[in-house]
């Protein structure tokens, strides 16, 4: 079991929870059963999100593995210049 | 298929030495061709009509003399350019901002556009454009913009995340927050508390090269555009979008490009010269005035920002809070909310918070401009945390390092650091002649740190090899800085040749699959990542043709230093082939040998910088004087060190600028007064010192040579660096950005007067 914390733009998404329990192995995995548990935040997940895993920030790939006990955030998608 | 990334410290012989750049002698000689430079026989020129009011109701527009006009061959507004965006309201948004719909949101927002056969007919057909406007009141100021009874910019946002949710239209399109702890537990135990409030103002990125395209839409749908961007695929994607064209039918080709800088990430008027093409079945040539890039393209946020400070008399932070007010122009974004998640990135904090709010006014779209939000929330933080240090008789570098993130340091923005480089930039300025040298009377010296996340995106890259044994590599981000030198070093590395006999290309949207646009420092980063990986690629060719040379098992061949080598004792007999050799027999052995590689490059690691400058400030004028600069940044490994030293270099002076005179200053109208370089101040040569560098490569764990981004960190740094000297040698606090003459001798005055009357 992971404990996804959400950041706090995204957590309207979520039915307000600060932090999430979820069983996934990859960022794929933790994505799709965010969205069948919270149908909202699909929208979020199609513009784009970020996910830290143990302080690496992941935009993209979404076959990352989730080492268990790692430390997981739920981030919005930064842009830059 | 999955590489794997991580950092080998594998010894270099070619990267990190200093070869020319490919692209230099066109450059300097004006043969390179940027997005002005195209030509199609038969093109015509467009030209776009902008609205001259802040906030207008477009209540009829009459095209119809202008259409009559001889030589007028197209004429578009909103009506030619149909809502397709399928309930996607960022990408309508988009839409809105190339053409108005029904309002003009900014002082030179479109509301038309012409092609004609020359420049003379399209001006004067504007002229007979006639737009009947209803003025609506305005907003332009940040903070005016988020009171009760302002005049609402967009009346279909609702501000996101607060409770309960909002039912009426507000300004403020989103509030964000960020950190962990007890904030008003930790001000409590503090010793010192200080709190001030900050503003800067809108700064536009003043690349030289301003939007030039030529697009051309044929009657059978498919289309050309050639155009100076920092993301051709990500331009075609969103042109194809917009005007209901089939991705694969749009070929998008990048130009050189004469500055970006985050600014041209967006599509301005690209869509128009589409659609202006599509509806005069010519070409159409479209360059932006410089008038109309300040007016109409995507500058800076201007912010107000307030922070507070408590920490103990040994000089530990027990709290820290800042309260960020980003305006995002006319369309919502995210800036603010980048501002709070960068604002306390730099220290290791037990008690943080940080709230931002996205605010609309009636300004041009914000776009990003290198390490974007970063440089404000840095100058009201990093303004404060000299002001604490001096509070509690610290010095401000020292005040720093003993609050600096580290490896395990949980962020402000939340995940825990792995290794970082702040502590080491901090460790570095300490050390550094700069911080020693004297300095002379109304001479102040400053310092600053500064943060930025990095990141990668999907990259896709092709590596030719000729029959001569050079090699063609073709890449898909664009070369804002010297990238096709550092790509072809990396190239060169693994193939084990010459960096001479790489030629490095950027490719246009059909030749290589879909490249994310280069923004957040990831050209060398990723592109460099795909290369490595394409090179490996073709090495394997290269391996297999050299087994059928011999006639050997592939597993028996190795490649060392640019050749293919049999393995076993059995073999010793076989001479090494080079990559030349099997290069010229390639047509006999199998055909022509390439390397290809698709990655989503993830992973970039975080940046950080210290600067530290010294001013000079004239008491009597407020004229300013930068006397010297040194720029200190982790870069991870730097793959051609000169090009690394010029992204610092260039950031620092972009900073200059920005902390210094630029500014975009709006009338009581609402219009902007100040939209061109006569009065809109950027640096120039005389402005500046030769500005040091110091790289620390601190390796990225999850780069194969260990990269890190570093084309924006040195930009953060400067506001609030340069802040603190003028600060220091005025002997006033400035709290507004630009630091203008007369903003600073107001301040000198202003402080004499408050002295006299105390």
């Amino acid at each position: 079991m992971i404990e996804v914390n959400v950041s706090s733009s995204l957590r309207e998404f979520v039915g307000g929870a600060a932090s999430i329990a979820i069983e996934a192995a990859t960022i794929r995995e933790l994505l799709r059963k965010l969205a069948e548990r919270y149908p909202r935040i699909q929208s979020r997940l199609t513009e784009g999100i970020a996910v830290s895993i143990n302080g690496e920030i992941y935009r993209d790939d979404r076959n990352q593995p989730i080492p268990e006990g790692a430390e997981v955030f739920l981030l919005p998608r930064i842009q830059g210049g | 298929m999955a590489h794997d990334t991580k950092f080998t410290n594998q010894e270099f012989k070619i990267v990190g030495t200093r070869p020319l750049r490919p692209d230099g002698v066109d450059k300097v000689t004006g043969r390179a061709k940027y997005g002005a430079d195209a030509f199609a026989p038969g093109q015509l020129v467009g030209v776009v009509l902008r609205s001259p009011h802040a906030h207008a109701k477009i209540k009829k527009i009459d095209t119809s003399k202008a259409e009559k006009l001889k030589g007028v061959k197209a004429v578009i507004t909103s009506a030619d350019l149909p809502d397709l965006t399928k309930g996607d309201r960022g990408m309508l948004d988009t839409l809105e901002n190339c053409m108005a719909r029904g309002r003009a949101l900014y002082d030179g927002h479109a509301v038309a556009a012409v092609a004609a056969i020359d420049a003379e007919t399209a001006r004067k057909a504007l002229k007979l454009i006639k737009v009947d406007y209803e003025i609506l009141p305005h907003v332009t100021d940040v903070d005016e913009a988020m009171k009760p009874g302002a005049p609402i910019v967009q009346p279909h946002v609702r501000t996101t995340g607060v409770e309960p949710k909002p039912t009426k239209a507000s300004n403020v399109s989103q509030v964000t927050e960020f950190g962990h702890g007890d904030v008003e537990a930790g001000f409590a135990r503090a010793d010192v508390v200080i709190e001030r409030s900050y503003k800067t103002e809108q700064t536009h990125q003043g690349y030289i090269e301003p939007h030039a395209c030529l697009a051309s839409v044929g009657p059978d749908g498919q289309g050309e555009l050639w155009v100076t961007t920092q993301g051709h695929f990500t331009f075609r994607t969103v042109c194809a979008t917009l005007l209901g064209m089939d991705i694969a039918k749009l070929k998008v080709t990048s130009s050189e490009i004469g500055g970006g800088f985050g600014g041209k990430t967006h599509v301005w008027v690209e869509p128009l010269a589409l659609a202006l093409s599509r509806k005069a079945n010519r070409p159409v040539k479209l360059v932006m005035t410089r008038d109309e890039v300040f007016r109409a393209t995507g500058p800076t946020c201007s912010t107000s920002i307030d922070v507070k400070i408590g920490a103990t008399k040994d000089g530990r932070i027990t709290a820290a809070k800042a309260t960020l007010r980003y305006q995002d122009g006319a369309f919502p974004s995210i800036w603010g909310m980048l501002g709070a998640m960068t604002s306390w990135a730099c220290y290791d904090l037990e008690n943080v918070k940080s709230i931002g709010y996205d605010v609309l006014v009636n300004r041009p779209k914000v776009a990003a401009y290198r390490a974007p939000s970063a440089p404000m929330a840095a100058f009201a933080v990093e303004s404060t945390m000299d002001l604490v240090a001096a509070e509690i008789g610290m010095d401000p570098v020292d005040f720093r390092i003993k609050n600096a993130a580290k490896e395990g340091t949980r962020a402000s923005y939340g995940p825990t650091y792995g290794p970082i480089g702040i502590g080491p930039t901090l460790q570095a300025a300490k050390n550094h002649p700069h911080m020693k040298a004297p300095l002379k009377k109304n001479q102040g010296r400053g310092m600053a740190c500064g943060f930025w996340f990095n990141f990668g995106g999907q990259t896709c890259t092709d590596l030719n090899i000729g029959t001569d044994g050079t090699v063609s590599l073709t890449v898909g981000t664009v070369d804002v800085g010297g990238a096709r030198a550092s790509l072809s070093l990396i190239a060169a590395e693994e193939l084990g040749i010459p960096y001479e006999r790489v030629k490095c290309t950027i490719g246009d949207t059909a030749s290589l699959g879909h490249n994310d646009t280069t923004e957040g420092s990831r050209g060398t980063f990723s592109s460099g990542m795909a290369t490595i990986f394409a090179a490996r690629n073709a090495i394997e060719v290269l391996k297999e043709r050299a087994a059928k040379t011999w006639d050997i098992d592939v597993a028996d061949v190795e490649w060392r230093n640019g050749s293919a080598v049999a393995l076993r004792a059995e073999h010793g007999n076989l001479n090494e082939l080079t990559l030349a050799e099997l290069a010229a027999a390639s047509p006999r052995t199998g055909g022509p040998i390439a390397g290809h590689n698709e990655v989503v490059a993830d992973g970039a690691g975080v940046s950080f910088a210290t600067h530290i400058c010294d001013i000079e400030v004239d008491p009597e004028t407020g004229k300013t004087q930068v006397i010297r600069y040194t720029v200190i940044q982790d870069a991870g490994k730097a793959i051609h060190p000169d090009y690394v030293e010029g992204q610092f270099q260039g950031a620092a002076a972009q900073g200059i600028g920005w902390a210094l005179n630029e500014e975009y200053v709006y009338g009581a109208d609402g219009r902007l007064q100040n939209a061109g370089f006569l009065d809109y101040r950027i640096p120039v040569c005389s402005d500046l010192p030769f500005i040091d560098t110091q790289i620390l490569e601190i390796p990225n764990p999850n780069h194969p040579y260990g990269v890190r981004g570093v084309g924006e960190t040195s930009i953060v740094p400067p506001l609030a660096a340069i802040a603190n000297a003028v600060s220091n040698a005025a002997g006033v606090r400035m709290t507004h950005i630009p630091m203008s003459p007369p903003r600073i001798l107001k301040a000198i005055k202003t402080a004499q007067r408050e002295r006299t009357a105390g």
